[in-house]
């Protein structure tokens, strides 16, 4: 596909979502991804982000990711919900801490904090910018994938989706992830960067050690990976050569298959 | 932009279950050199190390397997390379159980290739899928006879096996672009030649993919740009919506239907992105009228001399996934393009075998059940605007939402459907219908009783008045709920502007038929006491009722003993020619032809007929519970 049906694709979604929820959120993690999806959202409403947008903190986001965020709040004049299971953290049940696995801290952290604003804002609706070429889990996805009370995803029975046509009736106390990014590929996301001028975080580009992520979230188990690419243009050149993939830097998705795939299904984003 | 990375191109492949896919996925991502270099040499060395035999069919689950020992490979996006541009295989899970999957997976696609084993040849669901590639609209279909090896590469059983398929799927409407010979396991045909089929002088696999072309959405068409939604954001009010078939641009006169308001277009507006003024199908777009008129989300505009049809009912094939059968007489909602509205089965023409497209006997319990197809006509509750599939595609298909669950989707059929005129907006033939969520079985095991129609017909003077009221005491006081319309009550009111012509006659049993309906559809049992001389009036009556709730009585009495009886000494006045057109005077009565009782009053007490009248009421079967 090309970025401009892309484009058509995601903000049809978009524009979906928001004239079928009532109680509508975005997530965002200020990673490339998202915030190509709230891009997108300012294009499908002429300027405007008619929703809140949630993110997640988990304590362990490397600095630079809440200054980025707390700019584009502001410059962007966007409606943030900021989301952090503090019990968790303040009992010391989390991976650096050394009381949790990385997938029971990433469960706890960011399964647990955004079920936690779900329930408290009661969002029927939350749009998430996962792609299905992340990882294998992902490629099941739905574009309007609906989730139980739990948070929990059945991906054996999900609906059918043809024609345009998205469930988006929602059962009281479950909701729908709304994904329109679905389809696009990283390299898409790149691309897409690059002919917008999208502002994405700086962590991104090589630094002076020839490391840049490919992939961000938390300090402790996210890492850099191997690259001289300062400019989007240059991301754009290596991601068309590379056979290293995407969240090969994130140490949860490492674990184990299964275990990332219980912590898909369970709710996690 | 790099055209490569531009490119990509999305193919689904189906077939029965073990027909080959697995096996050509593995061995496409091999012949194509899309494998890693030195990739293939290591699964194998590791399969023999294992004591196993190397299978193509493995070489996914191989790769994930290095996937979990964190060796870079990407499973998620099964895609292969051709000199001209990237595949990307859309993971179609196997199972015939999921269909639903299927057609998720087939209607991303730009392409499909249906793979055949060639000594088993055509099975239930390589049919299935085909019927459902062409509802589906997905038109680039390459026919792939697997296990060519098995058959000596013979060219005489893959052209039987050619013939056959060919014309299932010319039954359904679809061409194939071709029928094509290989060898998946041993790579004949995939991405070069097969020296074992010489006979074979047509591409291979590779080939005959890098010959697809993206189809573009229609913009050839009429314009059909369905409201998605309207926003004021700002000073602006923005219809904005995606573009489904035609182009537009600033200055073009456009109508919105169904409601026919028109406008002309004053601007696109876009955000971050240079000025336009034309956008064409497949865009998503916003823009701004000049005349600020009543306009939502599921109206389409469209050219003032080219409008889709908006009509309540009309003609679909529909291919039914829920898990509850499609069943008339129960409540669902329709989505067509952005619109949406309750919706209810009129009436079923034949339910299909989606494998055989033989239809489907099913006496007793009409509805579609999961996998089924059928061909039906649709009421819906309000117009809803649309153009045949064969038109239009994106106004011509729609799907059905039983509860939260997608549970079908339809496609709508040609007919001769009307245009509007001026006097259909005023008098439309299709009525609205009430919805709700309490069932008609619901209120029957609430009351213990169906809703009906006991409709009461006979000369003036039979006991129509006489036994209405006494049936009503006698079934109230057995807890029914029970009601008696009377011909002189409703003519103080409901039909007070009528006089006693012919014509006047008609409307008022059509209107007391109607009050009947809906009394029978709240559950209660309305007893009607009209003379309703005509046939014609009580059979339209029966026909707008569900099967078994119209229960005609005749009121079998000689006129003599009619005109003996007179009580309201209407005769006399009748043969004094004081009143014009009396029934059994001055005016016929058709008696009923086949009544579900006949009660021949001059014979029989009014107890007797109260029982007869009761115990025949007891003994109709009460409406299947859903």
């Amino acid at each position: 596909m090309l970025l401009d049906e892309l484009e058509n694709q995601s903000i049809y979604l978009l524009r979906e979502a928001f004239s079928q929820f009532e109680r509508l959120a975005m997530l965002w993690s200020i990673g490339k991804d998202s915030t190509v999806l709230l891009w997108l959202a300012r294009k499908a409403f002429f300027g405007h982000v008619p929703f809140p947008l949630v993110h997640v903190d988990t304590r362990y986001k490397i600095p630079s990711m809440i200054e980025y965020r707390d700019r584009l709040c502001r410059e962007w004049k966007l409606q943030l919900i900021v989301g952090c299971n503090d019990a968790a953290l303040a009992g010391g049940r989390t991976y650096p801490q050394g009381r949790a696995t990385r997938v029971e801290c990433c469960s706890a952290l960011k399964k647990d904090a955004l079920q936690a604003v779900l329930h408290q804002h009661g969002f029927t609706g939350v749009i998430v910018g996962v792609r299905r070429d992340e990882e294998p889990t992902r490629a099941k996805e739905r574009y309007f994938s609906p989730r139980d009370r739990q948070m929990e995803w059945n991906v054996e029975d999900q609906p059918p989706e043809f024609w345009d046509q998205f469930q988006t009736d929602v059962a009281p106390g479950t909701h729908i992830r709304i994904h329109p990014l679905l389809h696009w590929t990283e390299l898409n996301i790149w691309e897409y960067i690059e002919r917008e001028k999208v502002p994405v975080i700086p962590l991104y580009f090589a630094n002076e050690r020839g490391e840049r992520y490919r992939s961000i979230g938390c300090y402790p188990c996210t890492f850099p990976v191997k690259s001289s690419a300062r400019t989007v243009a240059e991301i754009v050149a290596e991601l068309r050569q590379t056979r290293t993939p995407e969240r090969a830097g994130r140490a949860q998705d490492q674990e184990s298959e299964a275990a990332f795939e219980q912590l898909r299904r369970d709710g996690y984003m | 932009m790099n055209p490569d990375a531009a490119e990509q191109f999305r193919i689904v492949i189906l077939g029965h279950v073990d027909h080959g896919k697995s096996t050509l996925v593995g061995r496409l991502l091999h012949d194509t050199g899309s494998l890693p270099e030195g990739r293939l040499e290591q699964l194998q060395l590791a399969a023999r190390r294992r004591g196993v035999p190397f299978e193509w069919a493995n070489l996914m689950d191989a790769l994930q397997a290095e996937r979990d020992q964190n060796i870079s490979i990407d499973t998620a996006q099964i895609w292969f390379r051709t000199p001209r541009r990237r595949y990307v295989i859309i993971d179609v899970p196997g199972h015939h159980e999921f269909l639903k999957n299927m057609v998720t997976g087939a209607a991303q696609a730009e392409a499909a290739l249906m793979l055949i084993d060639a000594r088993e040849g055509v099975r239930e669901n390589t049919r299935r899928h085909g019927f459902l590639l062409e509802f589906l609209g997905l038109r680039q279909v390459i026919v792939l006879v697997n296990k060519m090896d098995l058959l000596n590469y013979a060219p005489e059983p893959f052209r039987a096996l050619e013939a056959e398929y060919r014309a299932w799927l010319q039954a359904l409407g679809l061409q194939p672009r071709l029928f094509l010979p290989i060898s998946a396991w041993h790579g004949d045909n995939l991405a070069a030649p097969s020296p074992r089929m010489p006979w074979w002088r047509g591409p291979t696999v590779a080939e005959a993919l890098d010959q697809f072309e993206a189809v573009p959405p229609p913009a050839d068409q009429p314009l059909r740009f369905p409201v998605q939604d309207v926003y004021r954001f700002d000073e602006r009010r923005i219809l904005a919506g995606r573009i489904e078939s035609g182009r537009l641009k600033v200055g073009d006169r456009l109508v919105f239907v169904p409601g026919y308001k028109t406008s002309t277009v004053r601007s696109l507006e876009r955000w971050n992105g240079p000025a336009r003024t034309v956008a064409e199908a497949g865009e998503s777009i916003g823009l701004t009228l000049t005349e600020q008129i009543f306009v939502e989300r599921g109206a389409v505009g469209a050219p003032e001399d080219a409008p889709p049809y908006a009509l309540t009912r009309f003609r679909a094939r529909v291919f039914w996934l829920g898990k509850q059968p499609f069943a008339p007489g129960r409540a669902y909602r329709l989505k067509l393009a952005t619109q949406e509205a309750a919706c209810q089965i009129e009436h079923i023409e034949r339910v299909i075998d989606a494998a055989t497209l033989q239809p489907l006997e099913r006496p007793g319990a009409p509805g579609v059940h999961r996998h089924e197809a059928a061909e039906l006509t649709l009421r819906t509750r309000k117009p809803i605007a649309f153009d045949p599939r064969a038109e239009i595609a994106a106004l011509g298909r729609f799907v059905i939402v039983d509860g939260f669950n997608l549970a079908g989707g339809g496609v709508i059929l040609d007919d001769r459907y009307p245009r509007r005129t001026a006097d259909s907006l005023h008098k439309s033939p299709n009525i609205y219908w009430t919805v709700g969520r309490v069932t008609a079985a619901q209120r029957a095991r609430a009351h213990g009783h169906a809703g009906r129609v006991v409709w009461l017909t006979g000369l003036s003077g039979s006991g129509k008045t006489t036994l209405a009221i006494e049936l009503e005491r006698e079934l109230f006081e057995r807890g029914q709920w029970v009601y008696v319309l009377d011909g002189d009550n409703v003519r103080h009111g409901l039909c007070a502007d009528l006089a006693f012509s012919p014509a006047d006659r008609r409307e008022n049993i059509r209107r007391v038929g109607e009050v009947a309906r809906l009394f029978a559809d709240a559950g209660v049992i309305c007893v009607t006491a009209f003379i309703s001389p005509y046939r014609a009036d009580r059979d339209a009556i029966r026909r707008s009722l569900p099967p078994g709730q119209f229960v005609e009585v005749y009121l079998n009495a000689p006129l003599a003993v009619c005109e003996q009886r007179d009580a309201k000494g209407l005769y006399a006045k009748a043969r004094a020619g004081e009143i014009s057109d009396f029934t059994g005077v001055s005016a016929p009565y058709e008696p009923p032809e086949h009544p579900e009782l006949e009660l021949p009053t001059a014979e029989l007490g009014v107890d007797e007929c109260v029982a007869r009248l009761r115990d025949f009421l007891a003994g109709l079967e009460e409406p299947a519970a859903e």
